[in-house]
């Protein structure tokens, strides 16, 4: 089964950067909405795995979505922190629990996994756009930039998650 | 050294992110004062022919709006031609001519970011070089940043990093051309003096100083304007021609005297 599963989270990353870049970097909401669906591969990649490949595949996973949207490193940056950052926020939503064995993702409540996918969301929007920006001056450029992309990527990145919810293997 | 080795080993976690997000922001901070690096983009071969192929499909759903837009062009082109008052030679010669014209077709856009890059499916092979103007039929488009084999990058007006020379139609008055970021329909001239009249509407155009681009393309219109916080100079707001969401053929320019003018400016630079 070990051959699946690698397969199943290469295809899944091959097909996250290419509906990112192909489709919802062109959406453009109000001009300047671009929802970051790709930040579901970090919701979605197994709990139990090695921590050290985790933040590779984030690092990778960013770059490759620089590499199409000519935005330097950008989405690297940001999503490299939230892969090193997703134990303490899965350890702040879910408790202690999660560390057991037996733990799965669909065994949580419904609220638990919208947090937990929340601070994911708002982390990489925060880090993205405050680099994109660069400049403190703009702090309230900044601030309507998270929000409103925030919104619009948790209301696509929850669709998603119900259309293609993780089998409960 | 045990305990250096025991300290690499318990935290090499978070060394593995430090090093990762110190390379990512290096890239980052680096294309912030110069070029895009070479590979690093979208012009390279493979998102290139992804942006390509993608291309290929949904440029068919608007060949109509497209073809109007052609046509349009040709017609401005053709009323230009029959009012034109010489005669010249029916023969083209073409050695002498100091702009070449190449065409090309935009196979990704983007207009929502504060530094905006345009790929189009033209590149070295096709003679496109670093520092070639791009335009449209209805005004100015962007610079070449850098190309691959058959791909080129597009800095973007509507890129922080765009600083271009524009001035007021059918005069001498010029200024820089940025992008505050604010609103893709609309760029900043500044360095205006105050002592120039202007008007709502009045048409902005490519300047002379510029060996990129040919004198008078035209740019947008004013929209409106305010003396800056030293009250010497205007901060004008250009609306574009363009509709820079809505693009697909452009036009690359090769400016064959511009070798020659970098020569001389490098020259007289060294002398001093």
């Amino acid at each position: 089964m070990i051959n699946n599963y690698y397969f199943i989270n290469v295809v899944r990353f091959a097909l996250l950067v290419f509906a990112q870049v192909l489709i919802f970097n062109n959406l453009t909401f109000f001009g300047f909405i671009n929802p970051m669906i790709y930040i579901l591969f970090l919701y979605w990649y197994p709990i139990k795995e090695n921590r050290a490949v985790f933040i590779g595949v984030g690092f990778l996973l960013g770059l490759a979505i620089d590499f199409f949207s000519d935005t330097m490193a950008l989405h690297a940056a940001a999503t490299v922190t939230i892969a090193y950052l997703r134990p303490t926020i899965m350890r702040f939503c879910f408790g202690v629990n999660y560390e057991f064995q037996s733990f799965k993702l669909t065994n949580t409540t419904r609220a638990q996994q919208i947090t937990f996918l929340a601070l994911l969301v708002i982390t990489h929007h925060l880090i993205f756009f405050s680099l994109e920006i660069f400049s403190f001056a703009n702090l309230l450029l900044i601030l309507k930039k998270v929000s409103t992309t925030f919104f619009a990527t948790m209301v696509l990145c929850l669709l998603f998650g119900s259309l293609f919810s993780v089998n409960k293997d | 050294m045990q305990q250096i080795l025991n300290f690499i080993i318990r935290y090499k976690i978070s060394l593995l992110y430090l090093l990762l997000l110190i390379i990512a922001l290096a890239f980052t901070i680096r294309s912030h004062s110069y070029h895009q690096s070479k590979f690093f983009n979208s012009a390279n071969w493979i998102s290139g022919n992804i942006y390509q192929a993608s291309s290929n499909v949904s440029s068919y759903f608007n060949l109509d709006e497209i073809n109007k837009k052609l046509l349009e062009e040709n017609k401005q082109l053709r009323d230009r031609l029959f009012n034109q008052t010489s005669t010249f030679s029916s023969e083209l010669d073409t050695t002498n001519t100091t702009y070449t014209v190449t065409t090309a077709q935009v196979i990704k856009n983007s207009y929502a970011n504060p530094r905006n890059y345009i790929t189009i499916n033209k590149g070295a092979k096709q003679a496109i070089q670093q520092d070639m103007g791009v335009i449209t039929a209805k005004g100015i488009l962007g610079i070449v940043e850098s190309t691959s084999s058959n791909f080129a990058l597009v800095q973007s007006i509507l890129n922080t990093k765009s600083n271009m020379n524009a001035k007021i139609k059918n005069t001498a008055y010029f200024g820089s051309l940025v992008w505050n970021t604010k609103n893709f329909n609309v760029v900043q001239l500044i360095d205006i003096p105050r002592l120039v009249p202007l008007n709502v509407g009045d048409t902005i155009v490519t300047g002379a100083m510029s060996s990129i681009f040919p004198e008078n393309i035209p740019i947008g219109r004013i929209l409106k304007f305010d003396l800056n916080t030293s009250k010497s100079f205007y901060s004008i707001d250009v609306a574009l021609f363009n509709d820079m969401t809505n693009i697909k053929n452009v036009y690359i320019i090769n400016n064959r005297n511009r070798p020659e003018i970098q020569e001389l400016e490098s020259e007289t630079e060294n002398d001093q």
